[in-house]
């Protein structure tokens, strides 16, 4: 693509799908905390 | 649904419900001014017409068919298919807690949510029994989880070391026996932080939360002792130790900011140059009377200074001096999947706070709001109906979210601010909201400039 560049592969479908499995980190969106916010969260899968 | 911005030079896509982000040129990004969730193989005549005031016939065709291709592939004005999943949302075993250990705080910092460290109940430290009370709740409610998370709160958790770590090694003690994996984390404002409590937790926590503000005239002016001293000259050399000596273990140096410092990238560089690559500064949640509260009309300092701090990190990236701000942080690649983004942070469901009596609450925000109390682990009472109102909580249930483009990166924002200050948890926290896009908008653009 010329005028276009994609900067990920992202498939929140396919994740929702396969998702789930709740082992992850809880998280926070307020950051007093420890816990990540969801957008940096890592994923034990 | 799309969400298209400029920021830095870039021109910036983002497909809210497949989650791709797309840089586009000038033609591409003046194209979807006339592009909607109903795309044509071709473009319309009265679109290429306008258009071609200003662009080639030729290009803005090639233009709109390789918009097109996105639109086909499901990288562009994709459907929503992660609504169907909110239905399913269930109430799940619980795997993380806040424990209270201390309602009680060496320092008064002007703005604690915790009412200067007691939560407004009374200045009191956990007791042991009661922290082991609060391990075999967790364990016995935590079902096939395998990894549950401990968090050291307060108030001070240092003002009641002994107790922190007769609960680790009790804890511990349990691992085998019922197949769990303990990750204990702690929050601190430093000021007791010895050798001996510097080795414990770099051994036992896998994250810890070292406060500071940032610059000292800053930390100093809110973050003071009960007699009224600046506490920055004592606490970051020993952050410095602990960080130095922690190796390849997560912490976080994390402050506030509020009306006295809307210039805080200069605190969090601050942070940075003293050593520090795991910031976190984030603005502070008061009622919009107070003096030091964020308020509307301090939101358009509050973007620049934002966009500031991004373009430090880029070219502190290209230095190869880089530094991680917390609300900047985005995977884009490998974050969570869909039905963790749905809600977002776990509160009264998977998570909740224990305080020093035994009560829990759903979260640390909550913490003696009567209206929220589950029960006691002493006494195993437990209120179901809350954990199942916030286990079905999530973006579709909340009036502002389910039409908010950067839902699947805020997930809804934290309930307990929606509950104190708009008085429901189904209404955003709006000041809130406005920052979360912003910062999502430079994270992404961060992204776009350091591929
Ligand atoms: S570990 Fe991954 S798949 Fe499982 S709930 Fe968390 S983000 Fe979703
Ligand atoms: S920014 Fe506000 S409206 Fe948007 S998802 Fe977050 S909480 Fe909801
Ligand atoms: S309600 Fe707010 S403070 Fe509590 S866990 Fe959720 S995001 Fe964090």
């Amino acid at each position: 693509m010329k005028h276009i560049k994609t900067l990920n592969k992202a498939d929140l479908k396919g994740s929702a799908s396969k998702g789930g499995c709740g082992e992850c980190q809880a998280s926070c969106q307020s950051a007093c905390k420890t816990s990540c916010t969801v957008a940096n969260q890592k994923c034990e899968k | 649904m799309i969400h298209k911005y400029k920021l830095n030079g870039y021109n910036i896509v983002l497909d809210v419900n497949s989650g791709a982000v797309h840089v586009v040129d000038d033609i591409a990004y003046d194209i979807l001014e006339f592009v909607n969730e109903n795309m044509d193989k071709s473009l319309d005549n009265s679109a290429v017409d306008l258009l071609g005031n200003k662009y080639e016939k030729n290009e803005i065709l090639n233009t709109y068919a390789e918009l097109y291709e996105l639109y086909a592939n499901g990288q562009l004005y994709s459907k929503d298919e992660c609504k169907k999943f909110a239905n399913m949302l269930t109430n799940s075993p619980i795997k993380s807690m806040c424990l209270n250990i201390s309602h009680d705080c060496n320092l008064r910092c002007e703005y604690c949510f915790a009412a200067k460290g007691d939560f407004g109940t009374g200045r009191e430290l956990m007791p042991l029994k009661i922290a082991k009370n609060a391990i075999d709740f967790l364990v016995e409610n935590s079902g096939p989880r395998h990894n549950l998370e401990v968090d050291f709160f307060g108030g001070e958790p240092l003002m009641n070391f002994e107790v922190v770590k007769a609960t680790v090694k009790y804890a511990r003690s349990l691992e085998k026996k019922y197949n769990k994996n303990f990750r204990f984390t702690i929050t601190t404002n430093g000021l007791l932080l010895s050798d001996d409590k510097i080795d414990f937790i770099n051994q036992e926590m896998s994250n810890v939360v070292l406060s500071l503000d940032g610059r000292k005239e800053i930390n100093d002016k809110l973050r003071v002792t009960s007699k009224g001293c600046g506490t920055f000259d004592i606490i970051v050399p020993k952050y410095q130790k602990l960080v130095n000596e922690r190796r390849d273990k997560d912490y976080y140096v994390r402050g506030t900011f509020t009306r006295n410092n809307l210039d805080f990238a200069n605190d969090v560089i601050k942070i940075a140059d003293l050593g520090f690559d795991q910031i976190s500064i984030e603005p502070v949640v008061l009622n919009e009377n107070l003096e030091y509260a964020i308020k509307k009309e301090d939101l358009p300092r509050i973007y620049k200074e934002y966009e500031k701090l991004a373009l430090e990190m880029i070219k502190r990236k290209k230095e190869d001096k880089c530094f991680n701000f917390f609300h900047f942080m985005i995977d884009l690649e490998q974050g969570p999947c869909a039905i963790k983004r749905l809600r977002g942070c776990s509160c009264g469901n998977e998570y909740i706070a224990v305080t020093p009596s035994g009560d829990i609450y759903p979260c640390h925000q909550f913490v003696g709001q009567e209206k929220w109390n589950m029960g006691n682990v002493t006494t195993k009472s437990f209120n179901n109906n809350i954990k199942e109102y916030f286990a079905k909580t999530n973006i579709y249930t909340k009036e502002k979210c389910k039409d908010c483009w950067v839902k699947f990166f805020c997930s809804g924002g934290c309930n307990a601010n929606s509950w104190q200050y708009e008085g429901d948890v189904a209404k955003s926290h709006n000041i809130s909201c406005e920052l979360e896009k912003k910062r999502v908008e430079c994270a992404l653009m961060i992204k776009a400039a350091t591929v």
